[in-house]
């Protein structure tokens, strides 16, 4: 394999890790408050339709994220709402949620642009375009060097830098300040937390609201920078993806970030693996490399690597009185 | 806000209260219907006429709920063991496995009534088979059942496209499906006992399939309420210490709940492959896997309950199916978004309207009995 290759793997593996780790992000935000979130894929669907629909209505793709955080943003409220305030079974929530998107979107998208579900292709500043960081040109030609800072790191959609930086920004929220100090202590012990004066619930609205914004990132990057526009089940199943990269990364941010480039890259090598021959193995049918993510993350699931440990309150609704 | 939830009688937690959740999850679905430009009551007229108007539709109704039953009491049984299992979809994919293995092996052999209790036992078998690695993992590594679950949905429908591309495609073919089985490997349809009563089910597939699932419903009662590997299902489901405390062994109960789960999802395959297509296709679940979901919460895991939500998803499936011809802008995936509202409100949102006909049936129980102690309802 030649370097050129090699970076073109690279490349690829950073596009598509880049959703799953705005979801994943979103996730741990959730997770660490005690909201367990299985319908990262819901909302990352919206947010892929409300995106795509808003931005080939007006031709602005910011108007396209603002529009996809809201809709996220909206589902993150009900599942919050089920699961707070309702305190209803947070995996049910998590179910319905997933099944409202996937038909909403279908039939939303048929009603407004009577495509089949499909929003208009996306063209000129309906999508996100690559962004050249400075002397990209310049360097181009210094040996290795080069082609490694304008081919790869250089010339992704913004998004893309987005997804990246929220990585410290989310370690450094998380054990730096004294919000991501009370978004773990209720997701471990909301009672303790309920002891010192503050409100379990306002803390995890917050937390919920964070990981819609998140997850609306994720879902417009899929549709207006990934891809020109909205396509039916557009998310398939990255949403839960992004969950098992959040497990196996033990819910902490920078081996959230490790875990996805795996999944990422996984996908790019398996884009390329088909058709080709391997030793020992042959030719690799099409569907067992299209199925290798699900069979991964139920093996790193296994725990075959390491052990997942949840945090304790996850999934448990709190009362406040007995 | 933050108490825990009063006790009410047994027909407000299970009758009035359900039915509100219903309620309200179709009015959220009627606002859709008018979001696309249409109206919600003539959709649901129309809807009614497609399910239950004429005896063809009624059978397709019935067919259809045939389907649910089987993912309906799938979804229950785990339930009850405190499993959420979301892998109906794939389970039943792979079910029909079995009863293509036996339709394709027998079909020219042996009558339908012998083969049919062999399909039973081989996509039982093969849906249980499924349920069994994500149940094993559960149990053994702790992998959460729902993740693994899904990721085994996603398995199983690349497994039956390579399998049905590959391997089971008659040669010469071009359509990604086995062979049509033979006269023994179809299941007879429901039009000659209907044609006694006066009614002509015309091209409506319900067939004998029908009766399994009903036997399996009441099975699935005894098996949950009268017998001792129901009683630890319970006990696990309601609490694994005290399942763990009275030495039952968890694992073993995961894992015959999850397989139990499993083939009973695996069996939903009688019904649309050996009942209806007589060939094994691509994607023929077509979502009845996630639909237990829906009918299994909706029916508060009671077979009693399957079974009427079962036919009200047939409804549903039968109905809109007519509606998507006079309205196109509401296709197939209207049921989804019901479906997703139904989950919403009858399972997460149970507890939403809790609180305030709680205090509504106290004020009106304290009322008649004792109007004196006004109070008491706060003091609780």
């Amino acid at each position: 394999m030649d370097l050129a290759s090699l970076l073109d793997l690279i490349d690829s593996t950073i596009r598509l890790s880049t959703p799953l780790l705005f979801a994943a992000l979103a996730g741990l935000y959730s997770e660490r408050s005690g909201i367990f979130d299985i319908s990262l894929e819901g909302k990352m669907l919206i947010a892929a339709f409300a995106s795509a629909s808003a931005a080939a209505v007006w031709g602005s793709v910011l108007l396209g994220l603002v529009f996809g955080i809201l809709a996220a943003v909206g589902f993150s409220l009900v599942h919050g709402l089920a699961s707070i305030t309702y305190r209803g079974n947070q995996i049910v929530s998590g179910v319905a949620i997933n099944f409202i998107a996937a038909g909403l979107t279908i039939i939303l998208g048929q009603a407004w642009f009577g495509q089949g579900g499909r929003t208009p292709s996306l063209f000129g500043g309906g999508r996100f375009t690559a962004v050249e960081l400075p002397f990209a040109e310049a360097v181009r030609d210094v040996p290795v060097i080069g082609p490694i800072y304008s081919g790869v790191l250089s010339g992704q959609t913004p998004l893309v830098y987005v997804a990246f930086a929220m990585v410290p920004l989310t370690w450094w929220v998380l054990f730096r300040t004294r919000f991501g100090l009370r978004l773990r202590a209720v997701g471990e012990n909301p009672a303790a937390v309920d002891t010192a004066g503050i409100s379990v619930t306002f803390l995890r609205y917050r937390a919920v609201i964070i990981c819609g914004v998140l997850t609306g990132f994720a879902g417009a990057y899929l549709s207006t920078g990934q891809a020109a526009g909205f396509t039916r089940d557009m998310t398939a199943g990255k949403g839960y993806i992004a969950l098992a990269a959040l497990i196996f990364a033990n819910w902490k941010p920078v081996p959230v970030m490790f875990a996805c480039l795996l999944f990422g890259f996984l996908d790019a090598v398996s884009i390329r693996i088909q058709g080709v021959e391997l030793p020992l193995v042959g030719e690799v049918s099409v569907q067992f490399v299209s199925a290798l993510p699900y069979i991964l993350t139920v093996i790193l699931l296994a725990g075959f690597v390491g052990k997942a440990t949840p945090p304790r309150a996850g999934g448990v609704p709190y009362v406040k009185e007995r | 806000m933050s108490r825990p939830y009063a006790k009410l009688p047994a027909w407000i937690d299970y009758g009035l209260i359900p039915l509100i959740n219903l309620v309200v999850a179709f009015l959220v679905a009627g606002l859709v219907v008018v979001a696309v430009g249409e109206s919600p009551l003539q959709a649901a007229a129309l809807m009614l006429r497609g399910a239950f108007g004429y005896a063809e539709g009624f059978g397709f109704t019935l067919y259809y709920a045939t389907n649910f039953v089987f993912t309906g009491l799938a979804v229950a049984v785990a339930f009850h063991g405190g499993l959420f299992n979301i892998g109906g979809e794939g389970q039943a994919y792979v079910g029909g496995l079995g009863v293509a293995a036996v339709a394709l092996s027998l079909g020219a052999v042996l009558p339908w009534w012998l083969n049919l209790p062999l399909a039973i036992a081989l996509s039982f078998a093969c849906g249980a088979l499924w349920a069994f690695i994500p149940a094993y993992l559960q149990a053994k590594r702790g992998s959460h059942v729902v993740i693994t679950t899904i990721m085994f949905n996603f398995i199983a429908a690349a497994l039956m496209v390579y399998l049905l591309v590959g391997v089971l495609k008659p040669v010469g073919s071009m359509a990604p499906e086995t062979r049509t089985f033979d006269a023994g490997g179809q299941l007879p349809k429901l039009r000659g006992l209907f044609e006694l009563f006066g009614f002509n089910l015309g091209g409506a597939p319900l067939n004998v399939s029908v009766f399994v699932a009903l036997l399996a419903a009441v099975l699935v009662y005894v098996l949950i309420w009268r017998t001792r590997l129901g009683y630890e299902i319970r006990t696990l489901g309601f609490s694994p210490r005290a399942a763990r405390y009275a030495g039952m062994s968890e694992t073993r109960v995961i894992v015959v709940t999850m397989m139990i789960s499993g083939g009973l999802a695996g069996m939903m395959a009688l019904n649309a492959v050996m009942g209806d297509q007589y060939r094994l296709a691509i994607d023929f679940p077509q979502g009845a896997g996630f639909v237990g979901i829906a009918v299994a919460l909706m029916g508060r895991g009671h077979p009693a309950g399957i079974v009427p939500a079962a036919i009200l998803f047939g409804m549903l499936y039968q109905g809109g199916a007519e509606l998507a011809f006079d309205m196109p802008a509401i296709s197939r995936d209207m049921i989804v978004i019901i479906q997703g509202l139904v989950i919403l409100f009858a399972g997460a949102l149970e507890n939403m309207f809790r609180p305030g006909i709680g205090a509504a049936y106290q004020r009106v129980r304290f009322r008649t009995e004792e109007p004196a102690g006004a109070n008491v309802g706060e003091a609780r």
